[in-house]
């Protein structure tokens, strides 16, 4: 930069002769890539795809991202970790252990914490980026959700991102139990109970899985692999998918001007999106490494070995299994002999619970398709507030996963909370029932109202918060009226209603249909508009003849 | 195999279709230009902070890889002793800022660039049906049935026999490495170290109990005797041996046959849950509730650890005891129950 | 301060004034007092300003000789202290639990009432009542002088299935709870073992002895000295406190960065 004129003179005019000696390599070694692999046809088809910008767009992105970040992390952490459960005596720098019993994989867990150079920051930026990822895949998957991008034709990619989801469950609670320790011990010693209480497959499986009897030898070996290999590869085949089906389908974009179901409206993967995505995975991995640069995770050292005795206050799974743990927490002891058999209700219950909520989520799109009936693909995004069923089961599902998450903290949230454990367990107990409905009618109404609002703005424009009195004493605030650009999102939304039960619509679906569209809001015509628009005129008419007379007085804030 | 021509697929549809025609799409409104699209001073500006973030990058790259050696968790630390957690502290500290640092400003000075320096008109790409017209369906179809003849798969059900016989016999070459992935049950489950005359010891350090010892309102979590890291399969008995003593005034318990089964108030019980199996051995001196921290199950040992909240079913099974000749609290037998997470057949005698 | 608030204007708040005025008065009084006995055994003296300061702090619940009282309901105002020794008393007044300042379903650390040496006085005057455990000495206390290692075991067995294995605390039945044991001095946790305060257990010599308990104040003293090598520990809570961490913190950072790479240039 602080050169001179003169070299950078000389610089400029070499430039064209290196130009032209980089762009013949290029020619030479593009058309070597060509000729082999079709890579003119490659740039071609992928360069120039358009990708929409929306910051709630980032979130796939970012889950994608921490699963890089998993992998290279993981890589680090192989390195050292020892998959075994065979017995060791601690003789390294973590003073309060010296010289208690522990398995390999304890004992490796805490070299590589303590005595490998960056091995708890790799540990740390680990387990933050598998939290990460899991947050990242539900934040994901609602905004897909409350805005409508699973409908035609993504529905099978919606699928396969639910599949992504249950795979980071496996994946996280596998690499939890991995470490040996007294709270992922007990994790595997819960996860040994649910099997048990399978009936008449539930001793086998737990037999199988452990190896023998609980906790054995083999399951961390075992859970190594299945955490390493076989879920990895599962995922990263899942994404493989998900990806593709991205470039066929292409991005999905907000409702605006300009914006059609035939078109999408962005900027080219080649050059912006390449810097902005490519970018993008920096800035997460960042975040994601500052945050394990300041911020503890998993203490194993504090938990201590696993041994079957033993037990910490405030044993709790990973935020993504918390839920899981909630159920189990607030059925109530229910548990029956049948014919000399025992079925465990107060673990059958949850466990059935938790597959109909989740296969729930998975079938929406298909139940909301048959709903509908709307066979038409769609590009352009539903605004939550337009599809107010929908946005209300969206909230009312979270809520109840909300409140099995908070159940499964019931003894945390007594102790920060000053409450009774047993009032609070109650207290869920009948949210659980409660809440879900309210929130559901609640959601519902709310965007009806905020309807109601954008169709008041789309008429008659924005408040100005100038008001006028006339001289007959009526009062007329001005109002700014809505560009077309602007209008257009409040007015292009689809409308649905009701379908009656005969010709080919079943009395299920005519019930179904009604519970969805009963309640609407008249959407604004072009008939309505000129209206407003007349009435607007002449409102301004009468204001102008007041103001234009010098009578600005009359204008007050 | 016959083809649906996709117009006419007739699911009656709840779309309404917009009065009055609806509005027209207005179109891409007019663009804006940014700072630096028209003024020099400001893309110079916006230049030098992407060329900055990339130097900042470096310095953070510099930062991890000296501090890897400046704040070595075992060797020279210029903050804290070798070998302790205060060095490996700064070493975490330190290299994850520097990582940090490094990755997080390549991809601020990447965006930045992007959004400042390249252009940002707004692309227009058009979008095409995925599903292919009816004639291009029915050519799929044609191919397919085509392949489906020349296979011969409908002319010869010899062969189809015979290869849904192989898929079907396939899975069971699965399942028998499956069954080799683990013992079967056995009783296992049904018993534990425990037996008739073993003594009672203390968890922590495997010396026996004298009645006498056992104070009122204490716990003892304990061990059955000879139960050591020399045992054959030592945590698996752990696992199911693992138990406490309490000692409550007799006369405030509600279960007789508790009380017989235990001596002058001394009660042992198992303390793995029977919900799911956590340690429930939160005792509270003063009501005599033992809890489980995992799923909040409470049980009342003054009434046979019968279960007055929370999720498990059956009471903590109680380990029957009496004392010995020298006073030391001894078992006289196993649990009567399994103990632990209900299983189907637990009531089985094995 | 809510639970404070809620009672201030209970007729018990103006009797817990006039005892924290007395309180104070006796410690302004106590701090000119010549300091004699102090380091010794319990005096005659000591036991006899223990008994006038246990009529005015502690007869209305525990009965004028310590022998406990009910309410016409039968429900225990205070348990009977005969026999429960210095220890327990050194360890409730000198943790601040008692007095207690309004009932709950246990009492709370808080700031001691008493000072040091009228705690002693208490502590000589309930002792006198009946034989119990005595304070611990320096040395029984002295965490250098324990084994960390054992301790660990000791603790992780017998202490943090309610503690929480970082001592951060945790929740029992009923809205009681088992309180952190982060900066509570050495000879309140040998005292709390020793004398089983509230609803915890009695872990006396015969369970624990006198030198594991040293083992376990030693493991607790490590786990303090140790620090978090991981940065910022959350409390030391667990999976959950990290999880909000994720969806809050983290997820504000990651929205923020988000939100600026959508925006379009200015």
């Amino acid at each position: 930069m602080s050169t001179t004129t003169d070299t950078r003179g000389s610089s400029r005019s070499d430039a064209p002769e290196k130009g032209g000696r980089m762009a013949r390599l290029g020619s030479v070694g593009g058309d070597w890539l060509d000729q082999r692999v079709g890579g003119a046809r490659l740039v071609r088809f992928f360069a120039r795809k358009i990708f929409p910008d929306h910051w709630s767009f980032m979130f796939g992105e970012v889950a994608l991202y921490s699963f890089v970040i998993l992998l290279i992390s993981g890589v680090f952490l192989t390195m050292f970790f020892v998959p075994s459960m065979d017995e060791v005596v601690y003789d390294g720098v973590y003073e309060p252990l010296q010289g208690a019993h522990m398995s390999k994989a304890y004992e490796s867990t805490l070299h590589l914490s303590f005595e490998v150079s960056g091995g708890l920051l790799m540990r740390q930026i680990h387990h933050w980026a598998a939290l990460v990822f899991m947050v990242a895949i539900f934040v994901h998957m609602f905004r897909v959700f409350f805005t409508g991008a699973f409908r035609k034709p993504r529905e099978l990619n919606w699928l396969v991102g639910f599949g992504l989801m249950m795979l980071g469950m496996v994946a996280g609670f596998s690499g939890y139990s991995l470490p040996d320790d007294v709270l992922s011990g007990n994790g595997l010693r819960i996860a040994e109970g649910l099997m048990l209480a399978m009936p008449l497959v539930g001793p086998y499986l737990s037999f199988f899985l452990f190896g023998g009897e609980f906790p054995g030898h083999y399951i961390i070996p075992r859970l190594f692999t299945v955490h390493i290999l076989l879920i990895p590869a599962a995922i990263l085949g899942l994404i493989g998918i998900h990806l593709a089906m991205l470039v066929a389908h292409k991005h999905t974009q907000y409702p605006g001007p300009g914006r059609t179901d035939k078109n999408v409206v962005g900027y080219p993967l080649f050059p912006v999106y390449t810097a902005k995505a490519g970018g993008f995975f920096f800035l997460v991995f960042g975040i994601i490494a500052l945050v394990s640069a300041t911020t503890s995770i998993n203490a194993v050292w504090i938990y201590g070995p696993y041994d079957p005795s033993p037990v910490s206050a405030g044993s709790q799974p990973d935020w993504y299994m918390l839920f899981t743990d909630g159920g189990l927490r607030l059925i109530p002891g229910w548990e029956s002999t049948i014919f000399g058999y025992v079925f465990s209700w107060n673990i059958l219950i949850p466990m059935a619970f938790y597959g109909a909520f989740l296969a729930f989520l998975a079938l929406y799109p298909f139940l909301e398709a048959w709903v509908t009936g709307d066979d038409r693909e769609h590009h352009v995004l539903d605004l939550p507030y337009n599809v107010p069923v929908r946005t209300g089961l969206g909230v009312a599902w979270i809520s109840i996963y909300l409140i099995l998450c908070l159940g499964a903290t019931n003894d945390l949230l007594a102790i920060a909370l000053k409450l009774s454990i047993n009032d609070l367990t109650w207290l869920y107990r009948i949210s659980f029932f409660v809440v879900p409905v309210l929130v559901f009618f609640v959601t519902k109404r709310l965007c009806l109202a905020i309807q109601r609002h954008k169709r008041d703005l789309a008429l008659h424009g924005v408040e100005t918060s100038k008001v006028v009195r006339m001289a007959d004493g009526e009062m007329l605030e001005i109002h700014e009226p809505l560009s077309d650009y602007d209008r257009w999102v409040l007015v292009s939304a689809d409308q649905f209603r009701p379908l009656k039960a005969g010709k080919g619509v079943s009395g299920l679906r005519a019930k179904a249909s009604s519970f969805f569209f009963k309640d609407y809001i008249e959407p604004v015509t072009p008939a309505d508009l000129r209206k407003a628009l007349e009435h607007g005129s002449h409102e301004q008419h009468k204001i102008d003849e007041l103001i234009g007379a010098g009578t600005g007085d009359h204008a007050t804030n | 195999m016959t083809t649906t021509d996709p117009s006419s697929r007739t699911t009656v549809s709840a779309l309404a279709a917009p009065e009055g025609g609806g509005f027209p799409n207005p179109g891409l409104p007019p663009h804006e230009h940014r700072a630096a699209d028209v003024d020099p001073r400001a893309e110079r500006r916006a230049e030098r902070l992407v060329a900055a973030m990339f130097v900042l990058s470096i310095l953070g790259t510099v930062l991890f890889v000296a501090s890897y050696f400046l704040f070595s968790p075992t060797g020279t630390n210029l903050l804290a002793e070798p070998d302790t957690l205060h060095a490996v502290r700064w070493n975490t500290l330190f290299t994850g800022l520097g990582l940090a640092i490094s990755v997080f400003f390549i991809g601020a000075a990447a965006v930045h660039w992007a959004k400042t320096l390249m252009p940002d008109h707004e692309m227009v790409e058009e979008r095409h049906e995925l599903g292919s017209d009816a004639e291009g369906q029915r050519q799929a179809v044609q191919i397919l049935s085509d392949g489906i003849q020349e296979s011969g798969i409908t002319r010869r059900p010899l062969i189809v026999t015979a290869m849904v016989g192989a898929f079907a016999v396939l899975p069971i070459a699965v399942l028998a490495p499956l069954s080799t992935l683990g013992p079967l049950p056995g009783n296992k489950l049904h018993h534990t170290f425990w037996k008739a005359g073993l003594r009672l010891t203390r968890d922590h350090d495997g010396t026996p109990i004298k009645a006498s010892e056992v104070a009122m309102n204490s716990i003892f979590h304990i061990m059955p005797e000879g139960l050591t890291n020399e045992t054959e399969n030592y945590l698996e008995e752990r696992a199911k041996a693992a138990a406490v003593i309490v000692r409550i005034d007799p006369s405030i318990g509600q279960d007789e046959e508790s009380l017989a089964n235990g001596y002058n108030g001394i009660l042992a019980f198992s303390k793995i849950c029977t919900h799911v199996g956590c340690p429930a051995a939160l005792y509270e001196q003063q009501t005599h509730h033992m809890l489980c921290p995992c799923h909040q199950s409470t049980f009342d040992v003054t009434d046979g650890a019968k279960v007055i909240f929370g999720p498990a079913h059956r009471p903590l099974p109680q380990l029957p005891i009496e004392v010995d000749a020298e006073g030391y609290l001894v078992a006289k037998g196993d649990f009567p129950e399994p103990i632990g997470p209900s299983f189907w057949d637990i009531h089985k005698e094995k | 301060m809510k639970a404070l608030s809620q009672h201030r204007h209970h007729p018990m708040a103006y009797l817990v004034i006039l005892l924290l005025a007395l309180v104070a008065t006796g410690g302004v009084y106590a701090a000119f007092q010549p300091r004699a006995a102090q380091a010794e055994g319990a005096s005659q003296e000591d036991i006899a300003a223990g008994e006038q300061l246990f009529l005015a702090n502690c007869a209305t619940c525990h009965g004028t000789n310590g022998q406990g009282q009910t309410d016409a309901d039968g429900n225990t105002l205070g348990p009977s202290l005969i026999g429960v020794g210095a220890a327990a008393v050194d360890f409730q007044v000198g943790t601040g639990r008692m007095p207690m300042q309004n009932s709950g379903p246990q009492a709370q650390r808080k700031m001691p009432q008493m000072n040091e040496e009228q705690t002693a006085q208490l502590a000589a005057y309930v002792a006198s009542l009946g034989p119990g455990p005595s304070i611990p000495t320096a040395d029984a206390v002295d965490p250098a002088q324990g084994d960390p290692v054992e301790g660990g075991e000791i603790y992780r067995i017998n202490c943090a299935m309610c503690h929480n294995a970082a001592g951060a605390g945790g929740a029992l039945t009923h809205g009681k709870f088992a309180p952190p044991l982060t900066g509570v001095e050495p000879k309140h946790i040998y005292e709390a073992m020793e004398t089983g305060p509230q609803n915890m257990p009695v872990f006396n010599d015969s369970n624990i002895s006198a030198e594991q308990k040293r083992d376990v104040i030693a493991y607790l003293d490590a786990l303090e000295e140790n620090g978090s090598p991981g940065g910022l520990s959350l409390g030391s809570l667990g999976p959950v406190t990290e999880g909000l961490y994720a969806w809050t913190i983290i997820l504000a950072l990651l929205m923020g960065t988000a939100v600026w790479l959508g925006a379009k240039a200015k």
